[in-house]
């Protein structure tokens, strides 16, 4: 053990330049080339950043596409999914509140037409993301908040919607209703 | 539906692609015969001169495990030295707090142990001074750890009389320089251009589209993120671990971050065919993995991608399958496919919240982690194989008659009775672990009332889940327990240094043994252990190990959970 003190002490110092220094600085280098300079990529709109592409954000008012629940309340200061086990009576309950909510802000929507991920909370607490089937089923409620056809906003999500060879189909939220406010600013 | 599981099967045929020359490379590497890399020379000398290491001095089993043990001190004290300081300390933008002594412990040997149990949150819990020094470094070295002990054993098993195993410090630091830096330099690289951020900037502050103002955590994450993958460490930058959008942003970046964590472990059963020159038994072991794999991957993927029958009894379209917990970009076959992945292999990194799994997922992660050796960890996966492995040997002579023998060495009461005990310590430790808290739960539920977010048999499930990944060094949780108090700081991190360091000192003494022993030519006496009646043998033996010791608690969580619902 004595003999192998003095050595792990010494790699040990070692390898921290290695590892905690040299290679992060290595990454850091790299990153600077990345598009957003590994800052993580912004959205901006009317002059100032109004969000990350890739995080979240909460949308209460009718006028906008609204994205999935949120244990975090989409505050990215933190992250977390609900942890609610798939028999848990009061989960259920809560997804049965949030349908019965959905149902009376979408006037016209029947239950059928609901997708579960409208009412079930995401992993991160922050995810970006509606399916296109669940941002169709906000339509009417936005084109009428909005005063715009249906036509209009179904085309809209259809621009938005990206498609790719690996993974599903989505819609990015924050996207998708800052194309809605630039459109009727003009 | 049928794209998603085109893409998981795409993602699993890749990493077969990657991890075959993977293993040959690695072979060569530990073999000290030319390869790839050998550019890195100059740099793995100048880091022994600095150390003071003479890297050609071979070793004993003995002293190899000496050398592991110590060095892994030194990062325990230093880890906790860090963690429970790093509120005074420097890069620190957000100015979170020092860690609590038993908090501080039980980190500290999470990531010591390359198990990565997270009883805090990143975006709250650590400074960026933690993150890189203790969490991102023992990812780094925990990793090495497992490879160069696992190199000690394939060593061993060469067809020679020896007690001269190389040298500890030459294979632990040649597995950073040739395989886990070089490699989480690309990956890091890749997320960072998929938009994972690497700044030392702190959270940002903003207003959002709709008026509300939110802060969005960031931090040297790329770089973290890539050796948490590839080192099968799992311990996230973020709470949410690669279910948050920054931390793993696209569909891409799963799929590259899947196929790090996976394939170191299924690159050293092959590096150790090509190191054996016994290629055939290489492609035995890895398919006694496989079909373990499958065994557990089918029945979650089925049940993931067909939802949850309570929510679908609300009358809602549930297309998309079980979405809670589960990101869109990601869906419910990669999801479900990464939760298999993660939990054979103790890696425990999660792109989906486990503990809103259906009750068969969540039973087939468990068992993932109580088997611990279908792929299993960086290194440490293949040593609890041999463990099982020297078992089989054993039982299948008995049966024949013969003596047992593997690879030309005999198998006698000493290396069975080591087998034995490493084997076994790991359900004594994870049902020992929950009965014991069951018992504390049980008797006071209300002053516990914080440790279960589900009520009923999911509630049990959690706390079973809790001791497994522990044990199984693995990480990953049924996330609602609320860990974070001295009871689970301390029983947790008890249980991960023990599951850590038997089942690494075990198997390599039983290597270190059988070196020591006359070569016995294979004849047709021999018992063959590459064929493919002695894997179903194998297969045999882990599964009524892990179906007899765990069924019960079982029965009492995911199984009790799955006949309620459906």
């Amino acid at each position: 053990m004595k003999q192998n003190l003095l050595p792990a002490f010494r790699l040990t110092l070692v390898l921290l330049v290695v590892c905690c220094l040299i290679y992060p600085a290595l990454v850091w280098a790299g990153a600077q080339l990345a598009p957003a300079g590994g800052q993580g990529e912004t959205i901006r709109h009317k002059g100032r950043v109004v969000g990350y592409d890739n995080v979240g954000q909460n949308f209460t008012r009718p006028e906008y596409f609204q994205g999935r629940p949120s244990a975090v309340d989409y505050n990215a200061a933190g992250s977390a999914g609900s942890n609610k086990g798939p028999s848990n009576p009061d989960y259920l309950a809560t997804v049965q509140a949030r349908l019965d909510t959905f149902l009376i802000q979408n006037p016209g929507v029947t239950k059928a037409q609901v997708p579960a991920e409208l009412l079930t909370a995401s992993g991160s607490g922050l995810d970006p993301h509606l399916s296109p089937a669940a941002a169709a089923v906000q339509v009417a409620r936005v084109a009428k908040a909005r005063n715009l056809e249906v036509a209009k906003v179904q085309a809209l999500i259809a621009r938005h919607t990206q498609h790719s060879l690996l993974g599903p189909d989505r819609v990015n939220v924050l996207r998708l209703n800052v194309t809605l406010d630039a459109l009727q600013n003009r | 539906m049928n794209n998603e599981l085109l893409s998981i099967g795409g993602i699993y045929l890749v990493t077969l692609v990657l991890a075959l020359p993977l293993g040959a490379y690695l072979a060569r590497v530990f073999r000290g015969e030319k390869n790839l890399l050998d550019f890195m020379r100059p740099v793995e000398n100048g880091i022994y001169r600095l150390s003071g290491i003479d890297a050609r001095r071979e070793m004993t089993w003995q002293q190899h495990m000496v050398a592991l043990l110590t060095i892994n001190l030194v990062w325990f004290l230093l880890a906790m030295l860090v963690l429970c300081t790093q509120g005074s300390l420097p890069l620190n933008p957000d100015g979170n707090p020092s860690m609590s002594p038993d908090l501080a412990f039980n980190t500290a040997i999470s990531f010591l142990v390359n198990c990565n149990l997270q009883h805090y949150s990143g975006e709250s819990g650590l400074s960026y001074l933690s993150q890189i020094v203790v969490i991102t470094f023992l990812q780094f070295v925990s990793a090495a750890t497992g490879i160069a002990a696992a190199v000690v054993v394939f060593n061993a098993l060469q067809t020679r009389t020896t007690e001269k195993l190389g040298n500890f410090y030459d294979y632990f630091v040649k597995s950073l320089t040739r395989l886990l830096l070089p490699g989480s330099l690309l990956i890091a690289l890749i997320l960072a251009f998929n938009g994972t951020p690497m700044t030392l900037q702190g959270k940002q502050e903003l207003i959002s589209l709709q008026g509300d103002s939110v802060a969005v955590s960031r931090g040297p994450v790329a770089a973290m993120v890539a050796i948490k993958e590839l080192g099968t460490n799992g311990g996230g930058f973020y709470g949410a671990n690669s279910a948050h959008p920054l931390e793993n942003p696209n569909f891409l970046t799963n799929a590259v971050e899947n196929i790090a964590l996976v394939i170191i472990p299924i690159a050293m059963v092959f590096a150790l065919g090509f190191y054996l020159k016994r290629r055939k038994l290489a492609y035995m072991i890895f398919g006694v993995m496989t079909v373990g794999f499958v065994a557990l991957l089918a029945p979650t993927v089925y049940y993931e991608m067909h939802g949850n029958p309570a929510i679908a009894k609300l009358g809602v379209d549930q297309a998309l399958g079980a979405m809670e917990g589960k990101e869109i970009r990601l869906g419910a076959a990669a999801s479900a496919y990464w939760s298999i992945t993660n939990t054979i292999i103790s890696c425990g990194s999660v792109n989906s919240m486990h503990d809103s799994f259906m009750p068969i997922s969540g039973m087939s992660q468990m068992l993932g982690m109580m088997t611990n050796a279908f792929y299993g960890g960086c290194g440490v996966g293949l040593l609890n194989f041999f463990a099982y492995l020297i078992i089989a040997v054993f039982i299948a002579g008995l049966m024949v008659g013969r003596t047992p023998e593997l690879l030309g060495k005999k198998i006698e009461a000493r290396e069975m009775k080591i087998a034995v005990i490493v084997t076994l310590l790991h359900p004594l430790l994870i049902l020992a672990g929950t009965a014991l808290t069951a018992h504390l739960y049980a008797s006071n539920p209300t002053e516990y009332s914080g440790w279960l977010a589900n009520p009923g048999y999911h509630g049990f499930s959690e706390m079973l889940y809790e001791f497994t990944s522990a044990s199984a060094n693995n990480g990953s949780g049924f996330e609602g327990l609320g860990d974070n108090t001295p009871w689970w700081n301390i029983s947790t991190g008890v249980v991960l240094l023990l599951a850590r360091f038997l089942p690494i000192v075990g198997p390599v003494a039983i290597a270190g043994l059988l070196a020591r022993k006359k070569y016995v030519p294979e004849s047709a006496g021999t018992l063959p252990a590459d064929t493919a009646t002695f894997g179903v043998m194998v297969l045999a033996v882990i599964v009524i190990i892990a179906a007899l010791a765990f069924f019960p608690a079982l029965a009492l969580g995911p199984l009790a959970e799955h006949f309620s619902l459906y």
